[in-house]
């Protein structure tokens, strides 16, 4: 499966379809847009629409399929999928980096994909903040202190490919260079030595999901901002909160940022207290604007729902949205379909 | 130049390479053995051997004796990766005595003795004080291998090590074990074999500059025939075979029907 997501072991292909999910190896499979090679859809009026074929190239007409692909069950509901499976990775690794500075994030991501190219199969950002919690509420194992110590962020970068040989040879050549550079990208990293400790890394990544909902009441921010940006956003949003007197541990305990470097998609989370109107009212529109300063999107992997569905005028233009209005109108003139979902 | 410290304490830590633990385990269709074609690393209690080792190191005061850590291994070339993690978590030399690819996998005795002429061969230099490995390790679970060279050297043992606390003074180590009763600690003089059990500690992570200098840490390569050693099987295995697969359980309708069903599998009411 091209796919592998945090709710692996709950979700369904129907609903990742649906949904566009995007997850940790977007960056090594592309998106579903692009590994769906067909869909069975049952339209609002009963009827069925058949393009359920496994052709790669198919260029004859409208790729109807595309508008099911992350509709959100409005237009009708996907139940049956093909899907353009790549073979299993006959090896992987992968490698923590403490990085001493945000801004060398986007270097070293060049860096990582020159060298490493086909084999590289995720590069993931986690902020400090974000790190700290991981490691408080027990997600993996945390590095040394000595090696955690001036880091700024931490990026984690996987490998998969064919041949464990080959794959570490670039992976050590990849990592000799980053250490050795005049002025080195990373303070340091470590690297998994077997299995479990490769769980235990990818842990301290995964898990800053529950860790945040461990932590506090969570406002999930799920966006795409050019890669440059991906601290403004997680420091403006911080230095908002501050300015409105939010930012202590009876209201805001922490802005976090982490996400997926690869794909421009950064989650940024703010961790309450509690759920207040003060904290709602400090953070929207100001993110959604902070976002469409960047020309980004409100909704990245995540998609709209019900919660969003007044933001989406942030990332898509009035022609857009009375477009997808149309569109929803010709498949579903009654709005039975996942009403209040998406479009308003 | 700082003077040449006086006296070392020299560790000795042998480890194995052995079928990952994350690994699904298949037998061979000859039923001969395991399928020995998938992903290896270090025996996980070896690692923590390693790890001990290491710290027994941190915490000695600045100033103190000097440690010196030897990671060993006997096995096929690839055994070198085991070592060079070894060496990337803090071991200062290796020692590989090569086996071929082929050769069948030593047994505790065999091993025991290479361990034992290896030691000897340190005597004329500095001697080992202290041998720390797993108490088992995970593909064979012979467990007798510390046991064996305590007994080959008569030095003194404490096996199943949940904490180890040195004193370089009295040259001695208090050690606690894990026993079925509880807890026991037991007071061993250098110099002596360790094993250690999984609570011992928690090995780290090889951080990148380590491994880095791991790769041009001294390995010395030799070959039974240097140590005077035979790894020839004294046990012939006879036949592996997977345990029977778990048969999925049904639905009864009634309690009569249950207790019948629980009467003809042979459960009847004492």
């Amino acid at each position: 499966m091209p796919l592998d997501l945090g709710a692996k072991g709950s979700c369904q292909i129907g609903g990742n379809v649906s949904t566009n999910a995007g997850g940790l190896r977007l960056l090594r499979y592309g998106s579903l847009h692009g590994s769906v090679l067909g869909l069975e859809v049952v339209l609002p009026d009963g009827t069925i629409l058949d393009q359920l074929t496994t052709l790669r190239k198919d260029n004859t007409g409208y790729d109807l399929k595309q508008l099911f692909i992350g509709a959100e069950g409005t237009l009708g509901i996907i139940t049956g999928v093909s899907i353009l499976t790549p073979p299993a990775p006959q090896a992987s690794n992968n490698v923590i980096l403490a990085l001493p500075r945000f801004e060398n994030v986007l270097p070293l991501y060049k860096t990582v994909k020159r060298q490493l190219s086909e084999i590289l199969s995720a590069f993931e950002f986690i902020d400090r903040t974000a790190y700290d919690l991981a490691v408080k509420h027990g997600q993996g194992r945390a590095l040394s202190e000595e090696d955690v110590e001036g880091a700024e962020c931490f990026v984690l970068v996987e490998t998969s490919g064919g041949r464990r040989e080959h794959d570490e040879e670039k992976l050590n050549n990849l990592l000799e260079s980053l250490l050795e550079a005049d002025e080195p990208l990373i303070n340091t990293g470590v690297m998994a030595q077997n299995p479990a400790q490769f769980s235990s890394l990818w842990a301290l990544r995964e898990g800053v999901t529950e860790a945040v909902s461990k932590e506090g009441k969570a406002y999930k921010y799920d966006i795409s901002v050019p890669l440059s940006t991906f601290k403004e956003c997680v420091d403006l949003t911080r230095e908002r909160l501050r300015s409105k007197g939010l930012l202590n541990e009876a209201q805001v305990k922490a802005v976090i940022g982490y996400g997926h470097v690869g794909d421009g998609n950064l989650h940024l989370n703010v961790i309450a207290k509690a759920y207040t109107p003060e904290i709602q009212d400090a953070l929207e529109p100001f993110v959604y604007e902070l976002v469409a300063s960047h020309r980004g999107s409100v909704s990245a992997e995540h998609g709209i729902g019900a919660m969003k569905t007044h933001a989406l005028h942030y990332s898509k233009d009035e022609t857009s949205i009375a477009w997808m209005k149309k569109i929803k109108a010709i498949f579903d003139p009654n709005g039975i379909m996942n009403p209040g979902k998406v479009l308003e | 130049m700082r003077p040449s410290p006086a006296r070392l304490l020299n560790i000795l830590v042998p480890v194995k390479r052995a079928v990952d633990y994350a690994v699904k385990i298949r037998v061979n269709p000859q039923q001969t053995g395991v399928d020995l074609n998938v992903k290896h690393s270090m025996n996980p209690f070896d690692e923590i051997a390693v790890e001990e080792a290491v710290r027994i190191r941190e915490r000695l005061p600045k100033g103190s004796e000097p440690v010196n850590i030897t990671a060993l291994t006997i096995g096929p070339p690839k055994s070198i990766e085991t070592l060079r993690t070894a060496l990337a978590m803090g071991a200062d030399t290796a020692i590989h005595v090569e086996i071929p690819e082929s050769a069948p996998a030593p047994e505790p005795l065999g091993v025991a003795k290479a361990i034992r002429a290896i030691i000897e061969k340190h005597k004329d230099k500095e001697g080992v004080d202290m041998v720390i490995l797993g108490k088992q390790s995970i593909d064979d679970d012979l467990g007798q291998t510390g046991q064996m060279i305590a007994g080959l050297l008569g030095w003194g043992q404490a096996t199943y090590a949940s904490k180890i606390d040195l004193n370089l003074e009295q040259k001695n180590a208090v050690v606690t074990r894990e026993i079925d009763g509880g807890l026991e600690q037991v007071r061993v003089k250098f110099p002596m074999i360790i094993t250690t059990d999984l609570r011992l500690n928690e090995p780290r992570y090889a951080s990148l500059p380590n491994i880095m200098k791991a790769k041009k840490k001294p390995v010395t390569k030799l070959t039974p025939a240097d140590l005077g050693v035979s790894f020839e099987p004294q046990m012939e295995i006879l036949k592996v075979t997977e345990p029977p697969k778990r048969v999925g359980g049904a639905k009864v309708e009634s309690v009569d029907e249950l207790v019948e069903k629980l009467k003809a599998a042979g459960f009847n009411a004492v």
